[in-house]
């Protein structure tokens, strides 16, 4: 599954990181690589971007962004 | 000797700089690009320099930050890298460590905001730190200035010790294909730069294996292991590299961090629970919007830039009970005294000091514009107010940030243009540069004013419509450069940390404000200097009767001008040479424009609307043709202080020009639209001009409409 369909107190862990280039290098330095756990925190008032905690600290992306990353829910 | 300090965002970087240097710095930009470039002396000895860099959360080679960092510490090797961690936020500060790490320079590890961390009742195992990552580790708090000046002393230290050694962070296959690039291609290199290469040439960084003059015949066999490494892990060398660098990092926490549960919400959760609240996030955003544009824009700023226009640069003012000169006055009666020539007097009064005075009343109102982004910014809500309107602007090619420079610019294009300043991504910033002084700024309102009501007899909807005109350009403008060349390419993607709020201190807000505002009045201060004077002399010198000298306006070199470059405003239906001239003195200040139509009709000084001139004017133009010289002067290029400001932001003359270019040429081509539409809809002739504004009309769309060829390079 991916980003599109979360909603705002759901956990998940990463499965893998798809394609490859400057996006996919922007993510997975920011702390999302195979294995992390996410916790969805909130959904912005428009419906995107999505505000996310990872490793601690607080993070915002865009669903379309975060199309690339496969998780699962836990 | 050169510290480097080198950290994440938000990382307390810029607060350790200012107490490390106190007031010996300087800021710049990094030669070529826009991002800002600060050093000082270190206050306790004046020997050391400390170079502050960008704050980055990586050494990739995507984004400009990251590239400039990464050049200067490759290219100027400075002495000893201080790396500022945010203590509570370990896990993520580590990952540029890692890499940091690997560059060969000694490197010492201050560990920020401490104080924080006891407060939570988290431990960090320093000693144990200093084993795993073998360097030194300090603890600060660099807002609290403990621990400073020994983390300065210990990277004084470590630089004079000159050692590094090699941290093994990546898994023993990787560890082995890294050896083996090191062993085909780089052993003509210093054994501590190895390492860094090797792992970039894993990762097929071009900008580095280009760098190197690495042969195609030599990538294509290192090629051939990373290709082997690949498939074992079944991801790319970058996403290997990435995430061993974490695994590595959650190893070393497990072993020197002991965590206090944290079950209860932080009082920053509890704020940003109602601030990015879904129902209540856009009205808070709204009120705290009003407040910033209510106080800087409209009552406190309005009356400290009507201060400078009329006391400090007008008629000056009573101070304890004794009358003291305006400026403009004072220096007259000084050049008068002196017997300086008229000519120059009033060059020196009516052009220099009165063209910069118009400028520099503006710089309170900048200051406490300052202000209040400072606080936005340091708080942490500037990155919530991207959070909120992300979804909105990134349609036009524009940042949630964007929102601010354009509410800001309806105020005065100068700050807005500043304002831009916060918004991280380089073409976003410079799409908003670009567009804000669409948007009527209050210097523009008279010209609105004079227009409606001299041809539309002060109907309603003629200032709204300047507005709804100046919206639909910054959209149109950022869906059509969005799709040039210029800013297609490589999209940057929208991935943003959400600092924990925090209460700025005043002195860091301060800092900023002074920081940005003296930056304008240096840096804008010259190039308007020059501007006003030469428009000045342009406008009061020409030939009369054989001889040149002072003029009235009327024959003076801009009449002149004026007279040959009004062809060109021909098919926008007012091509006459008073038009003109009003046009190219809006340069100085918009509003100069209606005072240059009341000279020109012979008015010694009209009221801020141009009462005087109505009937004049209704005579001059048509309905159609005043409305299409307000289109053109609400959009084509903005006052000489805007300019600057693009100048300074653009920190390029390249850029400025291409600025200025393409808001004279967007305004041109909507103004000749609506002319000739407008004439077509009044059932009049179908000319050349016609044709013209269908082919321009037809671009446009084109523009607007076509598919973008975007790919994440």
């Amino acid at each position: 599954m991916t980003f599109k369909n979360l909603k705002a107190g759901d956990s998940v862990r990463v499965m893998k990181i798809n394609g490859q280039g400057a996006l996919k290098r922007r993510i997975m330095d920011m702390g999302i690589t195979k294995g992390t756990e996410i916790h969805v925190r909130k959904i912005a008032p428009l419906g995107d971007p999505v505000e996310v905690t990872v490793r601690g600290y607080e993070l915002s992306l865009r669903k379309e962004d975060a199309e690339i990353i496969e998780i699962i829910k836990l | 000797m050169t510290i480097a300090l080198v950290g994440n965002p938000n990382s307390g970087k810029t607060t350790l700089f200012n107490a490390l240097t106190g007031a010996n710095q300087h800021v710049g930009n990094w030669p070529g690009v826009t991002v800002e470039k600060k050093e000082g002396r270190l206050k306790e000895n004046k020997e050391v320099t400390v170079t502050d860099l960008p704050g980055i959360y990586s050494l990739s080679p995507y984004t400009l930050e990251e590239v400039v960092s990464r050049n200067y510490l490759i290219d100027e090797s400075p002495n000893v890298i201080l790396n500022i961690i945010d203590g509570t936020n370990l896990e993520r500060n580590l990952f540029l460590t890692t890499q940091l790490l690997e560059i060969g320079i000694p490197i010492v590890v201050a560990i920020n905001m401490s104080d924080e961390l006891e407060k939570k009742g988290d431990k960090i195992d320093l000693s144990q730190l200093e084993k795993e990552l073998k360097c030194r580790v300090v603890a600060i708090s660099a807002l609290k200035g403990t621990g400073i000046n020994e983390a300065a002393e210990v990277a004084i230290e470590s630089a004079a010790l000159g050692k590094t050694l090699p941290v093994c962070v990546f898994s023993g296959s990787v560890e082995h294909t890294l050896a083996h690039i090191e062993e085909a291609v780089l052993h003509h290199l210093p054994l501590g730069e190895q390492r860094f290469f090797a792992i970039k040439l894993f990762e097929r960084d071009r900008k580095i294996s280009d760098k190197l003059n690495i042969t195609a015949e030599q990538l294509a066999h290192i090629e051939e292991d990373i290709k082997r490494s690949e498939e074992a892990f079944d991801d790319d060398s970058e996403g290997i590299i990435t995430s061993e660098r974490y695994t590595y990092i959650e190893t070393v926490i497990g072993k020197c961090v002991r965590f206090k549960d944290r079950g209860e919400r932080t009082i920053s959760d509890k704020i940003d629970g109602i601030i990015t609240n879904r129902i209540l996030a856009l009205p808070i955003f709204a009120v705290i919007m009003f407040i910033v544009y209510f106080v800087s824009v409209t009552t406190v700023g309005e009356i400290t830039t009507e201060w400078m226009e009329d006391v400090v640069f007008g008629e000056g003012g009573e101070l304890f009970g004794v009358h003291i000169y305006g400026i403009p006055m004072a220096v007259g009666n000084m050049l008068e005294a002196l017997s300086v020539a008229e000519w120059l007097q009033s060059l020196i009064v009516n052009g220099a000091i009165a063209g910069v005075g118009a400028v520099l009343a503006f710089v309170p109102q900048l200051f406490i514009l300052f202000m209040f982004l400072a606080f936005l910014e340091s708080c942490g809500y500037m990155a919530r107010i991207a959070f909120i309107l992300d979804r909105i602007f990134r349609k036009f090619g524009l940042s949630g940030k964007s929102f601010i420079p354009i509410l800001i610019g309806t105020g005065c294009g100068v700050p807005g243009i500043m304002a831009s300043r916060t918004i991280e991504s380089d073409k976003d910033r410079k799409i908003t540069i670009m567009t804000t002084t669409f948007i009527p700024c209050s210097a523009k309102l008279p010209i609105i004013a004079l227009i409606s009501g001299a041809l539309f007899g002060g109907v309603w909807w003629v200032a709204p419509s300047a507005y709804f005109l100046g919206i639909g350009a910054i959209i149109v403008s950022g869906i059509i450069l969005k799709k040039t060349r210029l800013f297609s390419g490589d999209v940057a993607p929208f991935i943003m940390e959400l600092p924990p709020y925090r209460l700025p201190t005043i002195g860091n807000i301060l800092r900023s404000m002074w920081e940005r505002g003296w930056s304008f009045i240096k840096k804008a201060g010259t190039i308007i200097l020059l501007a006003v004077t030469c428009v000045w002399l342009l406008s009061n010198f020409g030939w009369y009767a054989g001889n040149f000298g002072m003029v009235a306006p009327e024959y003076s070199l801009l009449a002149e001008f004026g007279r040959s470059v009004a062809w060109i405003f021909i098919p926008l239906g007012w091509g006459d040479w008073q038009s003109a001239v009003s046009t190219i003195t809006g340069l100085i200040a918009k509003e100069n424009l209606v005072g240059t139509f009341g000279i020109l009709f012979g008015f010694a000084e009209v009221a801020e609307d141009g009462m005087e001139i109505w009937a004049n004017l209704a005579a001059h133009f048509t309905i159609l043709s005043a409305y299409s010289f307000l289109v053109f002067n609400l959009l084509c290029a903005p006052c000489f202080a805007a300019i600057g400001a693009i100048r300074r932001e653009m920190a390029n003359f390249k850029w400025l020009l291409f600025a200025v270019a393409y808001q004279c040429g967007f305004a041109y081509i909507i103004a000749l639209c609506v002319y000739q539409f407008g004439r077509l809809a009044q059932g009049q002739d179908f000319g050349f001009g016609s044709t013209v504004a269908i082919l321009a009309a037809i671009a446009l769309v084109y523009l607007l409409v076509r598919k973008e060829k975007h790919s994440f390079a």
